[in-house]
């Protein structure tokens, strides 16, 4: 049981992650019509905006530190980052540690930029191209926006830690009445689990109750119609591409604790993201989701040391096995709606 | 041979192109600056017409019937695991390795295409880019006794090999083509240039060749035009008592075989194999060069899988001194802007300049470097393009 | 007995009964025109004709053999030719291979794994699309590329297509939907001399009245999914329940 319990969590925090991806995905299939594989580089320029936020919060100058001397007597050099000028050194050091978190407010205007002049400058111009040339022209930026950051930020791993408060871990079997220690889990998961509920949370309440949402909504069921009643779904729908974008970008933000971002992390999230929209049924917002957590949770369980004793390296290709099959026992995916890529 | 005059005179320039490679590839003198530009050793050679191999194959499948493929490494990493194995069992010649790739290649492609094949656009791709990743990750993990694993699997000196003689001590099991080690060069010295004939290039140039030939006998074949008639008009071909399935199902597998021909290639010139050969960027490098030379067009995969593994082999060594004694000629401030430049689209960018190529070749070059020349050269010629195609057959450009 | 012989064909979508109950006989070698308003059921009859759609209940006989259950080339193959209300050709290939492929198919069935012989040396594939391309008065245009034809053009190729494949039974879903007069009636007279020239059977579905009744020996006036009357045309012009179901609201078109 408490083992169970165990891999659910632990399926959780990359399931919210493919879950985030694939809802942006849906929601720039769904609206656009556009199959853009470059969303998984939205993720991991989403990632580098905590990275850089990061930096520039420690940006430092040197001071000449008196009190302080060196072993030749001298007087210290110090690096003193800017904030600390502006916040004072306990303000600035509570804000440094909490870079991460904040990135989240420096991210959103940025991914929204990158969304609009992506969809402006380049994914218009495809909507009426075969899909096969929309994957190739995106497959095309993602390459051209990792080499970017590769040039920037070089190719390993930056390591980015989550606040003080979240580096633990939380015993959750303990606070389950199980033996302390079965089941542990570290802070951070949780919130990010947390985060991503809320995010999916506001995408599905945005499209439920507002009007713009309604309007979205129609335009994916229904585009022509939609154009038809002379509502320029154009500009919507460049609205969308934003907000798809800034979800994935949040979801890489908060990601970046989890795993050190390194330029190539989006490509591995693609991959796995298109696989579990495919799974949830192209064009379906809560399949999505619903298949991110899915696969993300199965994949966990795949990995028991159990199961794989039964079937040796089955926690590598489950995704792909589930994938598969669903494919060609319900072509439409777990809530896909009929005609949608079909021809 | 059955080919028009226009395919014959294609075939045979690049039948030329590829017996004097050594001395085109080698332009440049010995010890001077630009020899770091010469691509004319052994392993690019090889590798330039290895790759043109996998991207004509693939070209068969996309460039005819427009179904993409994110998966075909899996075959090509198929075919060399199956030709390492018959190194390790059966002799060191090259023969039956290669014969035995493209066999399992067809078969593993005729399984993987029968299941992907049920549907088409994106879901296509997605499911062979599933399977590739799946033979990836086994080939990594459980079928370690089969793939070796991360190490990968190279011909030992105790190994079986059943034809060969037993290798004397300190021996080491070199391929070979009937006692023609493949590693085996002449160099010839001509003033200060060297050019290097290699008896692995020159066999797979020539396989290449045969490749090419019946490349372009597909694509002028009833069967061709049944699989162009497949990427533009489905609907229309059911309606016209064709069987779209088996058309597309034995273009997949053609390409698959293709792609198991370059694999067992590669092991033949290099006698290994790691499964990273099949991880899903190196399906997507394929597509990438199928779609810079000009899918569709039957020259376009070979001169994009040329430009591609030259800029990585070549264009990526390029570093900022190398710069700098370029530019040096120049006023420093110039210098120096010219260099901040150039630096991030070259050496270990490269990768930067092929993206944004690759994207300007999907905008705006659908025919990619093809239709690019073909386009440059209209332009000389100051034609009407009507006028360009005296028969008018729309057969894809060569 | 028909060539073709539809008999209690019915097929629901969901709550809506979009054939009901549907007898029809198309005899040999005549022109036989469906007409119905809109949303008759028209083409989920045609549908079910070519296999793309199953109906689920009732039988349609060609020829003595049952289509049901048949993939549209089967049925093709069976000597069904179709031609689409929006002309479906092959819009990136030339207008001589357009016309060769429906003949490697009428000669080497559905899949021919002839990946190594040239077209060239297929002299007598190649004669048939010529001679084909001349019946269609379409010669001079066989090196264009079918995509940049003019709308009229795609008719004539399309049901050129269709012809070369020698079928027994034409289908035509509203030929002439969207095209100009003149275009409209060029259609008309090509399709009458392929009447009068081949032994071969034409049903047609059909909006113009007049391409109806300049064209058709026997009509079927289908409406919400039953055939309401079949008869010669003058007769069904004459006919009032026709009249009230149909003709009343396109009288400008009669």
């Amino acid at each position: 049981m408490d083992a169970i319990i165990l891999q659910i969590l632990n399926g959780l925090d990359k399931g919210s992650a493919y879950a985030l991806i694939a809802l942006g995905l849906t929601l720039i299939f769904g609206t656009l019509g556009v199959v853009n594989f470059a969303h998984g580089a939205l993720f991991m320029i989403g990632a580098f905006c905590a990275v850089t936020l990061s930096r520039i919060l420690t940006l430092s100058h040197t001071v000449i530190d008196e009190t302080q001397k060196d072993f030749l007597g001298n007087p210290l050099k110090v690096e003193v980052p800017y904030i600390y000028d502006i916040f004072g050194q306990t303000t600035g050091d509570v804000i440094i540690d909490w870079a991460v978190p904040l990135s989240i407010l420096f991210a959103i205007p940025v991914m929204v930029g990158i969304g609009f002049a992506m969809e402006r400058g380049l994914i218009k111009h495809f909507y009426k191209r075969p899909h096969a040339d929309q994957i190739l022209v995106t497959f095309g930026l993602a390459i051209v926006l990792q080499e970017i950051i590769k040039y920037f930020y070089g190719a390993n791993p930056i390591p980015t830690p989550a606040p003080d408060a979240f580096r633990g871990s939380f015993d959750f079997g303990a606070m389950l009445g199980f033996d302390p220690n079965t089941i542990i889990y570290p802070y951070w998961r949780l919130v990010y689990f947390a985060f991503a509920a809320v995010i999916i949370g506001a995408v599905f309440a945005f499209l439920q109750f507002t009007t713009f949402g309604m309007v979205v909504r129609a335009g994916m069921a229904d585009r022509e119609t939609v154009g038809l009643l002379g509502i320029n779904i154009d500009k919507r729908f460049t609205i969308m591409f934003g907000i798809a974008a800034a979800v994935a970008g949040l979801a890489g933000v908060m990601y970046t604790p989890i795993n050190s971002p390194n330029y190539h992390m989006g490509m591995d999230f693609l991959v796995l993201s298109f696989v579990v929209v495919v799974v949830g049924g192209m064009g379906s917002l809560s399949g999505a989701v619903l298949a991110g957590f899915l696969l993300g949770i199965l994949e966990s369980f795949a990995s028991m040391a159990i199961v794989l004793e039964t079937l040796p390296g089955i926690n590598q290709i489950i995704i792909y096995l589930v994938a598969i099959i669903i494919l060609l026992t319900r072509p439409r995916g777990l809530m896909g709606r009929k005609g949608v890529m079909e021809e | 041979m059955g080919l028009t005059k226009k395919d014959f005179t294609l075939l045979i320039i690049v039948a030329i192109l590829c017996v004097f490679a050594p001395f085109i590839l080698n332009p440049f003198p010995e010890g001077s600056a630009m020899a770091q530009f010469n691509a004319g050793y052994p392993d690019l050679m090889q590798r330039l017409v290895i790759f043109g191999i996998f991207a004509i194959g693939f070209n068969i499948l996309f460039g005819l019937t427009g179904y993409l493929s994110f998966g075909h490494a899996a075959f090509l990493g198929v075919g060399s695991y199956a030709a390492i194995w018959m190194m390790k069992l059966l002799t060191m010649n090259v023969i039956p390795a290669i014969i035995i790739s493209v066999l399992v290649a067809g078969l593993f492609s005729l399984l993987v295409g029968w299941i992907s094949l049920r549907r088409s656009g994106i879901y296509f791709s997605i499911l062979t880019l599933a399977f590739a990743q799946m033979s990836y990750s086994l080939a990594y993990s459980v079928l370690t006794p089969i793939t070796g694993g991360e190490t990968g699997l190279q011909p030992k000196v105790n190994d079986p090999r059943i034809l060969d003689g037993v290798l004397a001590a300190g021996e080491t099991p070199r391929a070979n083509l009937f006692g023609l080690q493949m590693n085996q060069s002449y160099e010839m010295a001509v003033g200060n240039w060297v050019f290097t004939f290699n008896a692995g290039y020159y066999l797979a140039a020539i396989v290449m060749l045969i490749a090419f030939y019946i490349s372009i006998r597909i694509f002028r074949s009833p069967f061709g035009m049944m699989l162009r008639a497949v990427k533009s008009n489905q609907q229309r071909l059911n309606y016209t008592g064709l069987n779209a399935k088996p058309y597309t199902l034995a273009a997949f597998v053609i390409s698959g075989m293709y792609a198991g021909l370059a694999g067992g290639l590669l092991v033949a010139m290099d006698t290994q194999v790691g499964a990273e050969r099949m991880f899903w960027t190196a399906s997507g490098e394929v597509v990438l060069m199928t779609i810079l030379g000009g899918a569709g067009t039957l020259i376009g995969p070979v001169l994009g899988a040329g430009f591609i593994k030259y800029m990585e082999n070549i264009v990526s060594k390029i570093n900022k001194s190398i710069l700098e004694q370029w530019f040096a000629f120049m006023p420093d401030g110039i210098e120096d802007l010219l260099i901040t430049l150039v630096y991030p689209f070259i050496g270990k960018g490269w990768h930067l300049t092929l993206g944004i190529l690759f994207m300007l070749v999907v905008i705006f070059l659908p025919g990619g470097l093809v239709e690019g020349g073909q386009r440059i050269g209209r332009l000389f010629k100051r034609k009407k393009p009507a006028d360009d195609k005296p028969d008018g057959k729309t057969t894809p450009a060569e | 007995m028909g060539i073709l012989e539809v008999k209690n064909v019915g097929k629901r979508f969901g709550g809506l009964q979009a054939l009901g109950d549907v007898n029809l006989s198309i005899a040999e070698n005549s022109v036989h025109a469906i007409i119905g308003p809109n949303g008759a059921g028209k083409s989920t009859l045609l549908n079910c004709l070519v296999g793309k759609l199953i109906p689920d209940t009732g039988s349609v006989m060609f020829d003595g053999q049952s289509v049901l259950g048949r993939k549209p080339y089967e049925i093709n193959q069976m000597g069904i030719s179709r031609v689409f209300q929006t002309p479906e050709i092959f819009a990136d290939l030339s207008v001589m291979e357009n016309m060769m492929i429906p003949c490697f198919a009428k000669r080497d069935g559905a899949f021919q794994l002839n990946a190594l012989s040239s077209i060239p040396s297929q002299r007598d594939m190649i004669e048939r699309a010529e001679h084909m391309l001349e019946d269609m008065n379409m010669a001079d245009k066989r090196a264009m590329h079918a995509g940049s034809l003019s709308r009229g053009d795609k008719r004539r190729l399309e049901i050129g297509m269709c012809l070369s494949q020698e079928p027994r039974l034409l289908l035509l879903d509203e030929p002439t939907a969207g095209m100009a007069r003149a275009d409209t009636n060029n259609t008309i007279d090509l399709l009458k001399q392929i009447s009068e020239d081949r032994d071969i059977t034409i049903a047609i579905i059909e909006h113009d009245m007049h391409v109806v009744f300049s064209l058709a020996e026997r009509i079927t006036v289908l409406a919400q999914g039953t055939p309401l009357v079949e008869d010669t045309p003058d007769n069904i012009k004459g006919n009032p329940k026709v009249r009230e179901a149909y003709l009343g609201e396109t009288q400008d078109a009669a």
